[in-house]
């Protein structure tokens, strides 16, 4: 007992001696390595956050008016606010179709041996840009293009239908610029989901549709959440094919193209910036709505165990 | 091996007729005739012909690659057949799918439905066969009992233990009473203590609803102590079947012994055979034991386990070695031991030995057996 506390004694001074800063630091995650954020972080503030707040202050100081008359004209006057309907009738069912597309075709792809290829042609037009798949576009589904040749050739229409140059021309150049990044998603929750799991489910019985509606549906469901809130925010924002292969004065006048217009027709910056919020705070509403959804699902891991 | 203080069952032993919560569905056997199965050129299962009776817990036993849980997959029908049937009493079951076939798998890693609870894993099955759904929860309940996992109920899958996931893979297995429940190396991500206590619970679920049983695994340890019968694959063919006993005195090949715990393996030349025994000459020494049958002239192995092979007494025909490592195993020591030829033997002793002393061992020739030596 008496040696215990004598030792104790002696070792007293030396015990509460604090480790050295650096220590400390990288104990709570702080260490050299963090430096390497820094590039990013001057970026990101430089390139996103400053252009953010200055459009965002600038966005309440009207040509005229008080604060918010940029605000108020906005959803007073149709020629403006409808442009958020419009791009809502383009970038919702495109991205809808698109994963309606996408899910069983990454379904049919996850059991594939070359899968590498055929990704990789699946993928491709990402690499191709929305200017030359517009720009494709406007020759082939043109009326003299060879979809609507081929098609009054075998006799399934008599004159050609009008795919460009309209709200049609934006949705098909948007599915086809848009597919690859959604089925890229997909895929990858998709091939997340241990494939064991659907093998003890036809062990007990299920067909393939109440596998997929009991199984894979609801394990897919938060990544699905996820793929459309990207492929929503990417459509939204569309600008070329509505004015390459849309009707840019009329039904494919998107919100991009107003706040286009306020900047470089009217010159006023400060509307464009207000456009631009409005453009920002509509995707975030769709964008929370569809993650508050997902957060009442099941978000836990996608495989059956241990191992 | 029994140190949990329980009694382990004796195989074979089926507790007496009563009510039971589970009826596992009739029929008399399962034939698998001429099965194969190829992956591009190589054939995983070459011709695997085997009949399984009713109330039966079968072990396929045999290392990684042998095409045990190819064959497991075959029945299930995860995996289609290349060639040859397996046939439900006289029906063709291997043209049926997966979920038409009804059978009941317990996978390697659970595959437990992580957005379930555990009552729900447990009734999918019923669901998916149009059960009322009081009638799942009654058999639910009942199951969750059985694996004695009755206050998980509500749980998510990964809320459990390793073990406790386990068992409502078990209870989600029977709990559709299928005529065959098929086991997929289902203790091997678990730890010893409980891969132990898991085989007494497996043994017990068997016991007490006689659900036929096939088990894949490669731990001799396992099957010996589950099963009824062992089937011991090797590179998609049937080496050996037979009861645990059976394959534990007689392993009828060289790996099926290496697998039943004959360790020791020393090629010499045969220099005598007849009358089920045979003699070996490996250099120094000639070692005596059992054979099935006659063996040819040539090369021969003997085999032998640690446990058999001694420090000899004096005067008795031994193998020279030297001691090269020991253990102290609690009851005895355990050695490695080298013989001037380089063969690596493992030994008990009562008493320790030091290292690098020479060792004179022998083993009593009925523990030895004698195979012809593998082309090589």
């Amino acid at each position: 007992m008496s040696t215990v506390a004598s030792r104790d004694r002696l070792a007293a001074p030396t015990a509460p001696a604090a480790p050295p800063l650096r220590l400390r630091l990288a104990a709570s995650g702080l260490d050299g390595v963090t430096l390497l954020l820094v590039p990013a972080a001057l970026f990101l503030i430089a390139l996103f956050v400053y252009p953010f707040i200055y459009g965002f202050v600038l966005s309440f100081e009207p040509k005229s008016g008080g604060a918010l008359a940029n605000y108020l004209r906005f959803f007073s006057d149709s020629y403006f606010s409808h442009t958020v309907w419009t791009t809502m009738r383009i970038a919702m069912p495109v991205t809808i179709f698109n994963l309606m597309l996408a899910i069983p075709i990454a379904f049919r792809v996850r059991l594939m041996r070359h899968q590498r290829l055929l990704t990789t042609i699946l993928v491709l037009p990402i690499t191709l840009g929305t200017v030359l798949v517009a720009e494709g576009m406007l020759f082939y589904f043109g009326p003299q293009g060879w979809f609507n040749r081929a098609l009054m050739a075998i006799g399934l229409i008599s004159q050609p239908v009008r795919l460009v140059h309209n709200y049609w021309g934006v949705v098909i150049s948007l599915l086809i610029t848009g597919f690859p990044f959604t089925f890229l998603l997909t895929l990858s929750y998709v091939t997340g989901i241990d494939p064991s799991l659907e093998q003890a489910a036809a062990t007990l019985g299920a067909k393939p549709a109440s596998r997929f509606r009991h199984i894979f549906w609801p394990l897919l469901l938060p990544g699905l959440a996820i793929t459309f809130c990207l492929a929503f925010v990417q459509a939204y924002s569309v600008f070329p094919s509505a004015v390459l292969v849309g009707e840019p004065a009329g039904a494919t006048r998107v919100i991009s193209i107003a706040a286009y217009q306020s900047a470089f027709e009217d010159y006023d910056y400060s509307m464009a910036s207000t456009i631009a919020m409005i453009m920002a705070a509509t995707q975030l509403v769709v964008v929370l709505v569809v993650l508050g959804g997902r957060s009442l699902l099941y978000r836990g891991p996608v495989t059956g165990g241990k191992g | 091996m029994n140190f949990s203080g329980r009694a382990a069952p004796i195989p074979g032993d089926r507790p007496p007729p009563r009510a039971r919560a589970f009826h596992a569905q009739a029929f008399k056997e399962l034939r698998l005739e001429g099965v194969r199965r190829d992956f591009g050129n190589v054939s995983a299962l070459r011709d695997l012909t085997l009949t399984i009776e009713q109330g039966q817990f079968v072990a396929l036993l045999g290392p990684s690659g042998c095409g045990k849980s190819t064959a497991l997959n075959c029945i299930a029908g995860l995996l289609p057949v290349t060639g040859g049937s397996i046939r439900l009493d006289d029906k063709r079951i291997d043209t049926l799918r997966t979920e038409e076939r009804g059978f009941g798998m317990v996978f390697q890693n659970y595959a437990l439905f992580p957005h379930m609870t555990v009552r729900k894993n447990i009734g999918f099955g019923l669901k998916m066969r149009g059960v009322a759904s009081a009638e799942i929860a009654r058999r639910v309940d009942d199951a969750l009992r059985l694996v004695h996992l009755g206050e998980h109920g509500h749980k998510l899958p990964g809320q459990l233990s390793g073990g406790q996931q386990q068992r409502v893979a078990i209870a989600r297995a029977i709990v559709i009473e299928p005529p065959l429940v098929l086991m997929d190396e289902p203790l091997s991500n678990l730890d010893a203590k409980l891969r132990l206590e898991m085989r007494q619970e497996i043994r017990r679920i068997h016991a007490e609803l006689g659900s036929t049983t096939i088990y894949v695994t490669h731990d001799q340890e396992e099957a010996l102590s589950l099963a009824d019968r062992i089937v011991v694959l090797r590179e998609g063919m049937i080496r050996q079947v037979g009861t645990p006993a059976e394959l534990y005195a007689d392993p009828a090949h060289l790996d099926v012994a290496d697998f039943m715990g004959y360790r020791n393996r020393i090629e010499g030349r045969l220099v005598r055979s007849g009358g089920g025994m045979a003699a070996v000459d490996i250099g120094g020494a000639v070692v005596e034991g059992r054979t099935r049958g006659e063996l040819g002239g040539g090369r021969a192995v003997a085999a032998m386990r640690p446990d058999d092979l001694v420090p000899a007494r004096e005067g008795v025909d031994a193998i020279v070695a030297t001691v090269e490592s020991i253990e102290y195993r609690g009851r005895e020591f355990h050695g490695l031991a080298r013989t001037p030829q380089g063969a690596e033997l493992h030994f008990s002793s009562p008493a320790r030995l030091e290292a690098g002393a020479p060792v004179r061992l022998a083993a009593d020739p009925r523990n030895v057996l004698i195979f012809e030596a593998e082309a090589r």
